[in-house]
């Protein structure tokens, strides 16, 4: 334990620290970890949990349906919305708000969403001078894309009429059973 | 020299020598930054040198407290300690024939005077501030010097007996033909550790030991106060290496493609970054480490170099 005290350890110690300067002295010759952001950005991953988005469907509707779940999921209560239905009895949400401010990205609400409507996107740059400015509404979250999931439309899959296809016309649907007849 | 060349040469040595502290605050940043994969403060100004501007308005913009419970005539005057003792040991160095503030001829002694009173504001500091933290590091502080400054006078002792003056001037003369590097190789490593723990730099920042003592004797210091013992602490490295450029490297001696002057500088800001690499790569000895390193090998060591010096010296006189 007390090496330093002997003539032999003493040299030791001393050589290992000169070997420890020349080591460090060869990281002037190394790349250099730093990113220097603004001109060079970092890679971020496409499932990334960045600024979350309301998508559309390939229709170019809204996907959301307010259900409401993203809202239960949020365990920081940031999502606000306010479900209503247009002629056809296709939901959608009246106003849909996310406080910024308050999310925690954790993704939950992607993960409750049935019509996969909401989604965290690979982007981190919203800072905001005023801290109003960072409350989301529909109109802010709304992007006219279809996200992670290209082609999937909830109304095409989903067995209820609303004004996107007939009664029994969905994919993997069949045809409605005519109940007035008889034949098989 | 008339009144007024001397002047020019004080105000000249002084302008150069704050200029570089500040400085400093850039080059040990950058130095730092590169050693640990990093680029350092790239963007204010080219390369991110002004930095030291934003450094030192920051620093005077910052409020100057004096904690209630401290000794308020104290606090204020230990800063200035420090600063005006490293800037008083300066005067006796030669930066290039001519040039020197005040060509002593016992100009050594006078530097490792100036030197140990330089703990007098660690230990003012720390005593003033009327804090557990503060007064620990200032002990500290206090043991350490004690401790160095005993082998770090002996260890410069070959020098004066090779060269046979005290005068600065004299010893860098002496140097004409062989670099005292090379008669005094364990005089130099000596007192270049005994000036590592003199200016209390890292690895043996014990009075300041941020994970121990938070920052120790100046824990309470706040603005330009603190920015008084930082600059103090630049000082010291450039004081340092300047005596180490000076007593072992040939002072301003180089061949004559540089002036003097230049070749003064270039080795002391040499000896600068092997300061920061220093602090770069080495971790901090225990507080009971440093204090036995001093006492059982370094001291013993300094002794036996000075008796073969002497006897060396005298052995060649023909004695």
């Amino acid at each position: 334990m007390r090496q330093s005290t002997l003539p032999g350890g003493g040299v030791k110690i001393m050589l290992s620290n000169l070997r420890t300067m020349w080591l460090v002295f060869l990281h002037l010759f190394h790349k250099k970890e730093t990113i220097q952001y603004p001109e060079e950005k970092i890679k971020l991953h496409p499932r990334w949990r960045g600024r979350i988005v309301l998508t559309k469907d390939p229709d170019g509707g809204e996907r959301c349906v307010g259900c409401y779940l993203c809202a239960v999921a949020c365990p920081v209560d940031c999502i606000a919305l306010q479900a209503t239905e247009d002629e056809n009895g296709r939901r959608y949400p009246e106003f849909f708000r996310i406080n910024f401010s308050r999310c925690i990205f954790c993704g939950y609400c992607e993960e409750a969403c049935p019509t996969y409507a909401i989604q965290l996107i690979p982007d981190f740059e919203m800072a905001e001078y005023n801290r109003q400015n960072l409350v989301f509404e529909k109109e802010d979250l709304l992007i006219n894309s279809q996200g992670k999931y290209p082609g999937y439309n909830f109304y095409k899959v989903a067995g209820m009429d609303a004004g996107v296809k007939e009664k029994g016309e969905g994919d993997n649907e069949e045809p409605v059973v005519d109940i007035k007849s008889l034949l098989p | 020299m008339t009144v007024m060349q001397h002047i020019w040469i004080v105000i000249g040595v002084l302008f150069v020598l704050l200029n570089i502290a500040a400085g400093l605050i850039w080059v040990e940043r950058r130095l730092l930054a590169l050693w640990q994969d990093r680029l350092g403060p790239n963007r204010a100004g080219p390369l991110g040198l002004f930095i030291v501007l934003a450094d030192t308005l920051k620093l005077f913009f910052k409020e100057d407290w004096i904690p209630p419970f401290a000794d308020k005539k104290i606090f204020i005057l230990a800063p200035a300690i420090v600063v005006g003792s490293v800037l008083l040991s300066f005067v006796i160095i030669p930066f290039a024939p001519n040039i020197v503030v005040a060509d002593l001829n016992i100009g050594l002694l006078f530097f490792l005077a100036m030197s140990s009173l330089g703990v007098y504001s660690i230990v003012l500091g720390g005593w003033a501030s009327n804090n557990k933290y503060a007064l620990l590091g200032a002990l500290r502080g206090a043991s350490q010097m004690i401790a160095y400054e005993v082998f770090m006078g002996l260890s410069l002792m070959g020098v004066v007996m090779l060269t046979g003056s005290f005068n600065m001037g004299a010893i860098v003369e002496a140097q004409k033909d062989m670099w005292f590097i090379v008669t005094q190789p364990v005089g130099f490593f000596v007192f270049f550790i005994a000036g590592i723990a003199e200016t209390h730099r890292l690895p043996f920042d014990i009075p300041e030991a941020e994970s121990e003592l938070i920052a120790g004797y100046h824990a309470e210091y706040s603005g330009m106060k603190f920015g008084m013992f930082f600059i103090g602490e630049y000082l010291g490295i450039t004081l340092i290496s300047a005596m180490m450029v000076a007593l072992f490297f040939g002072g301003w001696l180089g061949p004559s493609f540089l002036p003097p002057l230049a070749w003064f500088a270039l080795k002391t800001f040499f000896f600068i970054g092997v300061f920061i690499l220093l602090r770069a790569s080495l971790p901090r000895p225990r507080y009971d480490q440093l204090i036995e390193y001093g006492w059982k090998i370094l001291l013993p060591v300094v002794l036996a170099n000075l008796m073969i010096t002497g006897a060396i010296a005298l052995w060649m006189k023909g004695g």
